[in-house]
């Protein structure tokens, strides 16, 4: 067990391409530890040794021996997601730091993200370290950019360190100040062991790893554990630490940080955000914060192939394993036939289950439009969640909708300011406040339903402030809506695949937009294919796919039967990359063509 | 073969034809190769005419016994670059070696730049029948957009000269939806089509096909083909047709009663055929086979007493069932159901062929009533799984 007074816990804070992995390899080269490329090289060197101990790797902690002129420091570098659907996951894992860098690329300035999370970061009570990176580059302006920070974390400018991860200049003082700066963790090493699950993944081998922060106590292999949140009592079969290798240890003492193996197979008995006691010396009560990681967007996954709807469920259930946050039920589409609703934390989640899904899976999916959850308030005085626009109950058997939002941090270049705040107003936002961080940069607070977050006000954000402008936000609540269920006929047919909620302002644009798209997008087929965009029985929108005059190779072969078929065979199997929907052939893609709606 | 004043389009015709055995001989010379051409052609190489010919000789030498055969077609390339006495040794050493039946179609390929009374004379007092020729337009702007060397009245004048001859039958192709012509030229073209002495008409959508002059020219931004003024030239060459007395009995294929093309019934019954000559594909014993494209490698296996097969395809009992209805489909006569016409009406792909119009179920028989959507059809087939 290390001395307290010797443990330093913190995070980096950066935004992605800031150069976070680059200063952390850094930090593990300069203490000794091994380097990037060294680390690998150990990992695939040692990989038979991990085999047999059925333990994978996965660098959610790892521990830094550091040579300080008055001795040597344990200093854990804890990871944290950089992306806004994560959010739980970083503030999870900021609970297990005393302190946190906040680095921040010198030429760019703050991030949206980066600035949430700092702020996060100076909630929980963190001592934060102000780090530029980059400052080797031409382009960099410490000076601004440190004036910038400091004013948004209240710091002296002169207290900004000046760090380049790439050449490692900087990187001592920036190891010394941590030393210095942060607090070292407290904690009684006899009282109830309470040690907060920060972060967990399923291995093959050994089910459950769990990355765990100690506060006070001791927990020592053989013990028999208590999830103070999930009341499973299970045995600690291993403790260890990461320098990246897994080293086993006796116990794990307060402040420190490391794995805990329990034999538990499910993930979902051990949530993230939970607190771990022994089971015959229980603490009061659990640390502070768990909180279920809530979807906040819904899709509709579909097998393009019907008869892969059961390896679709296998695979949603395997990725579920290491992935809590992911929620499914099976879905019935009368267009897509048999498929999962599944809910995410936000748009990146979705994108990278759908990839895992199709890349590690092998799976042809057609993935619907993404709907936040609603609610829909019954006539007869009860309440319904609503995932999917098929779920909206009619006008009739409903007095209001109620719908997500979202408290969105903008921040901007000053000169974007009007651009920005038109953009916002267009979906739907309420200012909230303005400041301004430096005379070049202003931030922005708004109130914005997530649906317009949701439906491409990321990319419409980007694409007007030429890449500057940067986007967080947070849930802040229901609030009743003027929302309709906008339904696409094809031939005559609803295509519930095609079916959104959303606001009767916006409903007659985007249906004519919508309807525009689908005529680009569906390809002529032997008829005319009349495209609808209705609310309830009123049709908005009208476009025609116009019947194709000519699909017939009418040339001369001269008895080559072969070449003939082979070239039928090929343009088949372009096919398949279309669904039928009654008798009209849908290309995939339309079905997520409702996200560019609102595009330019 | 057939009666002789039949439909050109009749089911008994169409369906007879599987039994016939025909055959192919590839003569690859051209003046020049034509931008849209992708067949085994070669332009000039007058040199090697006098081996070429010799290594054809040699190939039907070396052919397993086949025949006696009611169809011979010699197509290229341009037969006609050979000397009439010529292509009239290959078709003896064909009757020699297989037999031709009396009666049977004897026809071949020609540019009307190089048909003259004496060639025309040589080849009917040899045992040609037939005679297509590559007539393409009768606008000289898109005869020479199309890189074709004759003139309009080069056409005229062969037919008459055809005929003449002796020949019973005479074809005239026509491509349509080139780039340089326009809806008068094209209808100007069918109307001095029909006026020729002609009892058959094939008509052929420009095609892009890959590694053609056209199609570098297209890819480079030069206009190409479009679907749907292809489809309304089609329309109205159908109908003009129609109207002068040829039956429609193909996708691009009309004929007057009698005189529908037996190497063309034969191919989509799917029957049997040998072929001769550079890229030629053949049909025998229920298996496809091809010979080398090259010219140069063609002569060498041969002289060597090699085979000049490069690659052959058998296909399945499932596969040749959705082949018969594949290829059956193309004629008007359309075929008889079979395995897979059943599987195939079965089939969502068929149930939304019969209600777009496109595929009827009509006396016993499957046809597909819009043929400028047969290649809809042909998927469907094709999608089919009859193992299964």
């Amino acid at each position: 067990m290390t001395d307290v007074s010797r443990i330093r816990n913190f995070s980096i804070i950066a935004h992605i391409d800031h150069g976070k992995s680059t200063l952390a390899d850094r930090m593990l080269e300069q203490t000794g530890a091994l380097s990037a490329r060294d680390m690998r090289a150990q990992v695939l060197d040692s990989m038979d040794l991990e085999r047999e101990r059925g333990i994978t790797i996965k660098a959610q902690a790892v521990r830094l021996r550091y040579q300080a002129p008055d001795g040597e420091y344990l200093l854990n570098l804890i990871d944290t997601p950089g992306h806004v659907d994560f959010s739980y996951e970083v503030s999870r894992s900021l609970a297990a730091c005393e302190g946190a860098i906040l680095l921040v690329d010198a030429s760019q300035g703050v991030e949206a993200q980066t600035l949430a999370n700092a702020l996060l970061a100076l909630e929980h009570g963190l001592e934060v370290i102000p780090v530029l990176n980059k400052v080797d580059l031409p382009a960099a302006d410490p000076d601004r950019v440190a004036e910038e920070v400091a004013g948004v974390l209240g710091e002296d400018p002169e207290r900004v360190l000046r760090v380049s991860a790439k050449t490692g200049e900087g990187v001592g003082a920036l190891l010394e100040a941590i030393v210095e700066r942060l607090p070292a963790p407290s904690g009684d090493a006899t009282a109830p062991p309470r040690a907060l699950v920060f972060d967990s993944y399923y291995d093959t081998y050994r089910g459950v790893v769990c990355s765990v922060r100690m506060f006070e106590g001791r927990i020592s292999t053989g013990d028999r554990l208590r999830l103070m949140v999930t009341g499973e009592t299970p045995d600690a079969d291993e403790v260890g630490v990461l320098t990246p290798r897994v080293v086993p240890v006796a116990e794990l003492g307060p402040g420190e940080v490391g794995y805990l193996i329990t034999g538990i197979k499910e993930i979902d008995r051990i949530r993230v955000g939970d607190t771990v006691t022994r089971d015959d010396l229980r603490a009061a009560g659990p640390l502070p914060g768990y909180r279920e990681p809530k979807p906040m967007v819904y899709s509709g996954l579909f097998p393009t192939e019907g008869d892969d709807f059961e390896r679709l469920r296998e695979a949603l259930e395997k990725l579920r394993l290491n992935d809590a946050a992911l929620v499914f039920e099976p879905e019935t589409s009368r267009a897509l036939g048999f498929g999962f609703r599944c809910g995410f934390l936000g748009l990146l989640h979705m994108e990278i289950v759908r990839e895992r899904l199709e890349r590690e899976y092998d799976l042809d999916l057609v993935a619907t439009a993404p709907s936040v959850a609603y609610r829909a308030v019954l006539s007869d005085g009860g309440e319904v969640e609503v995932h999917s626009p098929q779920d909206l109950p009619d006008p009739g058997g409903r007095t209001a909708v109620l719908e997500p939002y979202v408290r969105a941090m903008i921040l901007t270049p000053s000169d974007y300011v009007g651009t920005v705040m038109e953009l916002l107003q267009q979906h739907r936002g309420e200012m909230g406040s303005m400041q301004y961080l430096s005379p070049e940069r202003v931030e922005l607070v708004y109130r914005v339903p997530l649906a317009e977050i949701v439906f491409g006000f990321f990319d419409q954000l980007k694409s007007r402030t030429r890449g500057y402008a940067s986007l967080d936000y947070e849930p802040d609540g229901y609030r009743e809506s003027d929302l309709v269920r906008l339904d696409v006929l094809l031939n005559g047919t609803p295509v519930d695949a095609f079916s959104a909620v959303i606001h009767t302002d916006r409903a007659y644009t985007y249906g004519r937009r919508l309807a525009e798209r689908l005529r680009e997008l569906i390809p002529r087929q032997m008829f005319d294919v009349p495209i609808q965009a209705a609310v309830g029985s009123r049709v908005i929108a009208r476009e025609t796919v116009k019947a194709k005059r000519k699909d017939v190779l009418a040339k001369c072969y001269g008895g080559d039967v072969t070449r003939k078929r082979k070239l039928l065979e090929r343009q088949k199997e372009g096919k398949r990359r279309m669904k039928m929907v009654g008798q009209v052939e849908v290309p995939q893609e339309a079905f997520i063509s409702v996200l560019r709606v609102d595009e330019d | 073969m057939a009666a002789a004043e039949a439909r050109p389009d009749a089911p008994d015709l169409a369906d007879a034809a599987a039994a016939w055995r025909g055959a192919y001989v590839h003569i690859p010379f051209c003046r020049r190769v034509c931008p849209y051409c992708d067949f085994a052609v070669v332009a000039g190489a007058g040199e090697h005419r006098g081996r070429y010919v010799e290594a054809v000789l040699a190939e039907i030498g070396m052919a397993e016994p086949f025949g006696p055969l009611q169809a011979v077609a010699f197509g290229g390339g341009t037969p006609t670059q050979l000397a009439a006495a010529d292509l009239v040794r290959i078709l003896h050493a064909l009757a020699e070696r297989f037999g031709i039946d009396r009666g049977a179609e004897v026809s071949l390929e020609a540019n009307p730049e190089d048909w003259d009374r004496p060639t025309a004379a040589a080849l009917a007092a040899g045992g040609f029948t037939r005679v297509s020729l590559g007539a393409q337009s009768f606008d000289r702007a898109v005869l020479t957009d199309l890189g074709r060397l004759h003139r309009p009245d080069d056409t005229r004048r062969a037919v008459a000269e055809a005929r003449d001859a002796g020949f019973a039958h005479v074809n005239v192709d026509l491509i349509f939806g080139s780039p340089a012509e326009d809806d008068r030229s094209w209808e100007g073209g069918v109307a001095a089509a029909l006026a020729c002495e002609i009892d058959h008409l094939s008509t052929y959508a420009l095609t892009v096909e890959r590694g053609t002059a056209l199609s570098k020219a297209v890819a480079a931004g030069a206009p190409g083909p479009v679907a749907d003024v292809q489809a309304a030239r089609y329309e109205w060459a159908m109908t003009e047709a129609a109207a002068a007395g040829f039956v429609r009995y193909e996708t691009s294929n009309s004929a007057r009663p009698g005189s529908a093309c037996a190497y063309n019934l034969l191919t989509w019954a799917q029957g049997e055929y040998e072929a001769f000559g550079t890229g030629a594909h053949r049909h025998r014993d229920g298996a496809r086979a091809w010979n080398v494209r090259r010219l140069d490698r063609y002569l060498e296996r041969v002289e060597a007493g090699r085979r000049p097969q490069s690659g052959s395809e058998s296909l399945d009992a499932a596969g040749r069932e959705q082949e018969r209805l594949l290829l059956g489909l193309r004629r008007a006569a359309g075929a008889v159901p079979g395995r897979a016409g059943e599987a195939l009406l079965a089939s969502p792909w068929g149930r939304r062929l019969v209600e777009a119009g496109v595929l009827e179920s009509r006396d016993g028989r499957l046809i597909v009533a819009r043929p400028l959507l047969g290649d809809e059809v042909s998927r469907a087939v094709l999608a089919l799984d009859l193992d299964g």
